[in-house]
């Protein structure tokens, strides 16, 4: 199991990640270890484990319909790195 | 090619805010119009360590909408992160469903037989809203984000690429409202963003079965809008075959106000959302008991209940459409005619004419005048006490007041004159001072008569009974 300079440069892309030719090279080399590390559970025979999305086996937590408590917006948006009296900036998009 | 060697194929994806109290997956209030950011918590603002629960509620709606659609309803779904990066999303990633959705199939029925099928319906949270600094968005400094709409509850039905013609998609997109407007479980307000509708649209030459390339086209506020899209997409995608260019993937905007669509820039190259199972939270089990109950709850849809009441009140088809386009107007005539089953016809009539007419769009009908009184005002009619241009007046007047027909009519002094000797005395009048139709009359020119009864009416206030004063005037004038 490896993953190419390629699939790296593309993953970085998708997470907004800029990566030097030098690093994508290195990351590359370190993925396909860790996945090839991890791949050592594809040894396990899993005929019989049924396909699992969750290791928890709680199921159905649902709340009701009722309304609680909400932040209070000054507090808000004092946490943001950019904003009016009423919203959050943030750059231009498109 | 020639145009017509060409056929549309469209898909419609629709997004609808489900009517709860709270948010989908937090306790914040699920509220339109409110002032920005003050509907939100930890966990809608994404901050670490807060967990999303689900709405009950939501998953109520969104299973009643899935049923009414004759969707089949997943025994086991699970919720997904879609990862994208958008200011109006603040966890980076939007709590969806990707291969275990709430509801799989369905359809909706158009007029010409056809049905279009669904290829799902799921469940996921809405994200923030956008607020441009200047009318153009190109103009604009930067954004403001509002959060308030972040974790609203959604659906989104997504139909299979099976719909023919612009004039298709309106008439899908009016019958998938009226359905979900009848199950109560939105608003489906357009320019409140309550459904929200995105088209994939490709052509290709008929014959073809291979789709051609797709362009998805947003932003269209009505399905009014929807359609012009798609009829300007599908000129522009044959224009540009013919010239010999080639369909890019891509999606476009569409500008109302020129008619046109255009690309968007800055398009993520591909649709790569890296989907994975959000493990904030755990599967769904949706049982038999669960999904029977909420069967329970499904209303009379539309179609058939304008069935029955062409069967049960003998309402032409036409009629009985009208009245059951939207469920409050067929709910008041339900009511009022369960108060007064032979006057049906009368109150259907009344409904489609003077209801429509004096309660404007969008207001309910019951709470400006109530069923009972308007079933009174009928029967005040057909007992003769008011002729119909005076209930008309009365009518108003309930509109405006909220009073109740009779006492309308007992304060005004609007009770129709049905004593034969005082109408008698009216017509004599009439008779003397107008000697020329009466002349006319008598010489054969038979339609004379209606200017004697005008003027009759005309001087009671429309209070003498029509019948009574045509009965009369025929004996006078033949003595």
């Amino acid at each position: 199991m490896s993953i190419s300079i390629d699939e790296v440069k593309h993953i970085a892309f998708l997470a907004r990640l800029s990566l030097t030719e030098e690093e994508a090279e290195r990351y590359s080399n370190d993925l396909s270890r860790i996945l090839e590390y991890a791949s050592t559970i594809c040894k396990l025979d899993t005929a019989d484990v049924p396909t699992t999305s969750h290791v928890i086996e709680i199921k159905n937590v649902l709340r009701d319909d009722e309304t609680g408590n909400t932040l209070d917006r000054e507090t808000v948006l004092s946490q943001a790195p950019s904003s009016d009296d009423a919203c959050f900036i943030a750059p231009r998009i498109l | 090619m020639s145009r017509n060697s060409y056929e549309p194929v469209i898909g419609l994806e629709v997004h609808v805010h489900l009517k709860t109290k709270t948010k989908i997956f937090c306790s914040c209030p699920n509220r339109f119009g409110d002032e920005p950011n003050t509907n939100v918590c930890p966990v809608c603002l994404a901050l670490p360590g807060s967990l999303p629960v689900l709405n009950r509620h939501a998953l109520e709606l969104a299973t009643l909408a899935a049923l009414a659609l004759s969707g089949n309803i997943s025994s086991r779904m699970k919720f997904d992160r879609k990862n994208y990066f958008y200011p109006d999303l603040p966890k980076n990633y939007q709590i969806s469903q990707f291969d275990m959705p709430l509801s799989i199939g369905g359809g909706v029925k158009l007029s010409n037989g056809r049905t279009i099928a669904l290829t799902r319906i799921h469940m996921e949270e809405d994200a923030g809203k956008l607020l441009h600094t200047a009318e153009n968005l190109d103009e604009s400094e930067y954004t403001r984000v509002d959060l308030n709409r972040a974790g609203a509850p959604l659906i989104e039905i997504v139909s299979e690429p099976e719909i023919k013609t612009p004039d298709d998609a309106h008439e899908y997109l009016t019958n998938l409202k009226q359905i979900l407007e009848y199950c109560g479980v939105s608003d489906c307000n357009m320019e409140e963003g309550s459904l929200r509708c995105d088209a994939n649209i490709s052509i290709r030459p008929i014959g073809e079965t291979k789709l051609g390339v797709k362009v998805e086209v947003k932003n269209m506020n009505s399905f009014k809008a929807v359609r012009d899209a798609l009829r300007h997409e599908i000129d522009r995608q044959i224009e540009a075959v013919n010239a010999g260019k080639k369909i890019v993937q891509e999606t476009r905007l569409w500008d109302a106000g020129l008619g046109t669509t255009r690309s968007m820039r800055g398009k993520e190259e591909s649709h790569d959302y890296r989907y994975f199972p959000d493990p904030d939270l755990v599967v769904f089990t949706l049982e038999k008991d669960f999904i029977e109950s909420i069967r329970k709850k499904l209303p009379e849809m539309p179609k058939e209940r304008s069935k029955r009441f062409e069967l049960d009140y003998g309402l032409t088809q036409r009629d009985a459409g009208i009245l059951t386009q939207h469920r409050d107007l067929a709910d008041y005539f339900d009511e009022a005619v369960k108060l007064y089953s032979v006057g049906a016809k009368a109150i259907a009539n009344w409904m489609l004419t003077e209801l429509l007419r004096v309660i404007p769009e969008g207001e309910s009908y019951s709470s400006k005048i109530k069923p009972k009184d308007f079933v009174e005002l009928i029967k005040l009619i057909d007992e003769g006490t008011i002729s119909g241009k005076i209930a008309k007046e009365i009518f108003s007047v309930m509109a405006s007041t909220g009073k109740a027909p009779r006492d309308i009519v007992a304060s005004q002094g609007l009770t129709q004159i049905s004593d034969e000797s005082s109408i008698e005395k009216i017509c004599r009048e009439v008779m003397t001072e107008n000697p020329n139709p009466v002349e006319q009359f008598r010489a054969g020119k038979k339609n004379s008569i209606g200017f004697l009864v005008g003027a009759v009416m005309k001087k009671t206030s429309g209070k003498a009974n029509p019948q009574l004063v045509n009965k009369i005037f025929g004996r006078l004038l033949n003595e």
